[in-house]
């Protein structure tokens, strides 16, 4: 081709509108956002810059250490949850058995359907007095009484994990089940002629050659879990008691409950360089693997 | 990979010879014999895969039966799963007792369809620069461009809060569409790239040969051949668009002519209790053309969800 110079400004082109879009609907506000986490802003339109005030507030006075461990525990088991299931899952979707592509639909609907319909009804089935796990559970006699699961602080917890897992699991399984088929067959079958048990082969073939699609996904769910706010902002807004209150319920009651603009943007600032160490880990991992495997 | 197949070779050729009659008996199936399971294997991986689909249908099996129950058998002990004297009653009441619902159900369609228009007109062409041209900072530029995925509209609430009242889109359409699409743009881009990367250079080359322009070669070339790739993003951006809207439309729009369906179904909960049978309903009517969809179209999210990461 002619003239790089052209080249390059027709790519320059063809690549501005999403650039400028990016940057006015997802940069700027991002600087915003740090910039108004070192001032006082709040609904009045005048404030002040007050440097590491916010911070140091936030860290010192409330529970916001509390939160972020909450923030943790509530993401590790939620997705190691979501990639168990969904492995498990996929292995048995890739089985060579009669009606795969019925049940590969079938696993499907959480994803596809509005994130908050799927939750409405987990709202109801968590109905203590007339919900469904609450009132099987009285029906076949393991509880004598109603189990109020969103109304207890430590039931409630894990419910919102339940409901974050239901959510999370077919990206998983259908993800995991295309990287699986993604596996040259000719590995099984000498495997197979050298009398390697089904066992075998899954822990010694699929497994290893698998770890990459893992680590993506698990940085994927740990992305979307951490900064996942409709599940539990429809099932509990937070509580019982703050036990079911991650940063982002935390920063959304901060700024847009109580106005505190700046002081949400400090919480807001935080959640970004979390999610930010999981990145560099993940890519240090996925560098950490390709020189392996070069070796 | 190349070892391993190497060191089984002589294998293949010791065991062959003892187990040549077998090997003609099981010939006659047509399932090659890797694929051959045990009786007990077979069922225990469809009982594994009824607890599995158990898991995930169950909110909806749950909620359509309620969907069929009448208020007093919901309010009431002890529970029963299956519906007595089950109706389609709240089918039919669902309309009266919101009546803005058929335009929520639109409005989740519109904000939807509107979003992917976007998406696809800025991701078209932003995703043919990357794949065919090399730039200094190209690599980086797309990097910036998946990096937003790492930002949820959540966080990014406050400023997009003030963002969307000083351009004045507050409680319009536009406050749900325009930050609902940009969180789409980064992955659909990377999706169409991979796409657009397996159509061969040598077309482009051929089409500048013969003095077509760069732009006639971008709609004249490549847009007919990326047109499946293009079908899978829009429908990507469009299940991502109809799933997600949440928090743009609670937080940027308080209108109930322009609230989406998940926003409206909260017109259920009532003072005294949530009419939970006719939520439920409202809810199969509005997810009903989607699920449909899916059905003829899940090849095609199978590809979308996959293509970009697992193969590149």
């Amino acid at each position: 081709m002619t003239s790089n110079r052209s080249a390059v400004l027709f790519a320059l082109a063809l690549l501005a509108p999403a650039l400028i879009y990016i940057l006015i609907i997802v940069a700027y506000p991002l600087v915003d956002t740090i910039i108004l986490s070192f001032t006082n802003a709040a609904l009045r339109p005048t404030y002040d810059w007050v440097g590491w005030a916010n911070y140091q507030r936030i860290f010192t006075a409330g529970n916001f250490t509390e939160v972020i461990l909450r923030t943790f525990v509530w993401t590790f088991f939620s997705v190691a949850t979501k990639m168990i299931i969904g492995t498990l899952g996929a292995t048995l979707l890739n089985a060579a058995i009669p009606g795969q592509t019925v049940f590969r639909i079938l696993t499907m609907p959480p994803w596809i359907v509005p994130m908050a319909i799927g939750i409405f009804m987990w709202g109801w089935m968590y109905n203590g007095q007339f919900g469904m796990i609450s009132g099987l559970l009285q029906n076949f006699g393991v509880i004598s009484k109603p189990w109020p699961i969103l109304a207890q602080g430590s039931s409630a917890f894990w419910a919102t994990i339940v409901t974050d897992v239901w959510i999370g699991v077919p990206m998983v399984t259908i993800y995991m089940l295309a990287a699986m088929q993604s596996i040259p067959k000719d590995l099984y079958e000498a495997a197979w002629t050298d009398g390697a048990s089904r066992g075998y082969r899954f822990r010694r073939i699929t497994l290893p050659l698998l770890v990459p699609a893992l680590l993506t996904m698990s940085l994927l769910s740990m992305i979307a879990t951490f900064n996942s706010f409709d599940i539990i902002w429809i099932l509990t807004q937070g509580g019982p008691s703050n036990t079911t209150t991650t940063m982002i319920i935390d920063t959304y009651k901060t700024a847009i409950g109580s106005r505190k603009y700046g002081e949400g943007a400090a919480r807001a600032v935080v959640i970004c360089i979390f999610v930010s160490i999981f990145c560099i880990v993940y890519f240090r991992a996925v560098r950490k693997l390709s020189q392996g495997e070069a070796k | 990979m190349s070892q391993l197949a190497r060191t089984a070779a002589p294998a293949l050729e010791a065991t062959r010879t003892p187990a040549k009659p077998l090997a003609r008996i099981k010939a006659r199936s047509t399932k090659p014999m890797i694929d051959r399971y045990k009786w007990y294997e077979v069922v225990a991986m469809y009982c594994g895969m009824a607890v599995f689909l158990f898991f995930v249908l169950a909110p909806f099996i749950e909620g359509f039966l309620v969907s069929l129950k009448p208020l007093a058998q919901l309010f009431s002990t002890p529970y029963s799963f299956i519906p007595k004297n089950g109706s389609f009653d709240s089918y039919i009441n669902m309309w009266t007792s919101v009546p803005a619902l058929g335009m929520h159900i639109f409005n989740s369609f519109f904000i939807s369809s509107v979003v992917t228009l976007i998406v696809i007109v800025i991701v078209v062409p932003a995703a043919y620069a990357f794949a065919r041209f090399q730039f200094t900072g190209s690599a980086l530029l797309l990097g910036g461009f998946l990096a937003v995925n790492m930002f949820s509209g959540a966080v990014l609430l406050i400023p997009l809060l003030r963002l969307m009242t000083s351009l004045r889109l507050l409680n319009t359409y536009w406050a749900m569409i325009v930050p609902g699409a940009a969180f789409l743009i980064p992955s659909s881009i990377w999706l169409l790239r991979t796409y657009m990367m397996r159509i061969p250079r040598e077309l482009d080359e051929a089409a500048w040969v013969d003095g077509a322009s760069r732009l006639y070669t971008l709609r004249r070339v490549i847009l007919p051949l990326a047109m499946p790739g293009i079908v899978v993003v829009a429908i990507m951006t469009f299940i991502g668009a109809y799933a997600q809207q949440f928090i743009f439309a609670l937080t940027f729009n308080s209108k109930t002519e322009f609230m989406p369906l998940p926003i409206g179904l909260f017109a259920f909960f009532g003072k005294q209790e949530v009419q939970w049978n006719e939520l439920m309903a409202a809810s199969f009517v509005g997810i009903l053309p989607v699920m449909i969809v899916i059905i003829f179209l899940q090849r095609y999210l199978v590809a979308g969800l996959t293509a970009g990461a697992v193969k590149q």
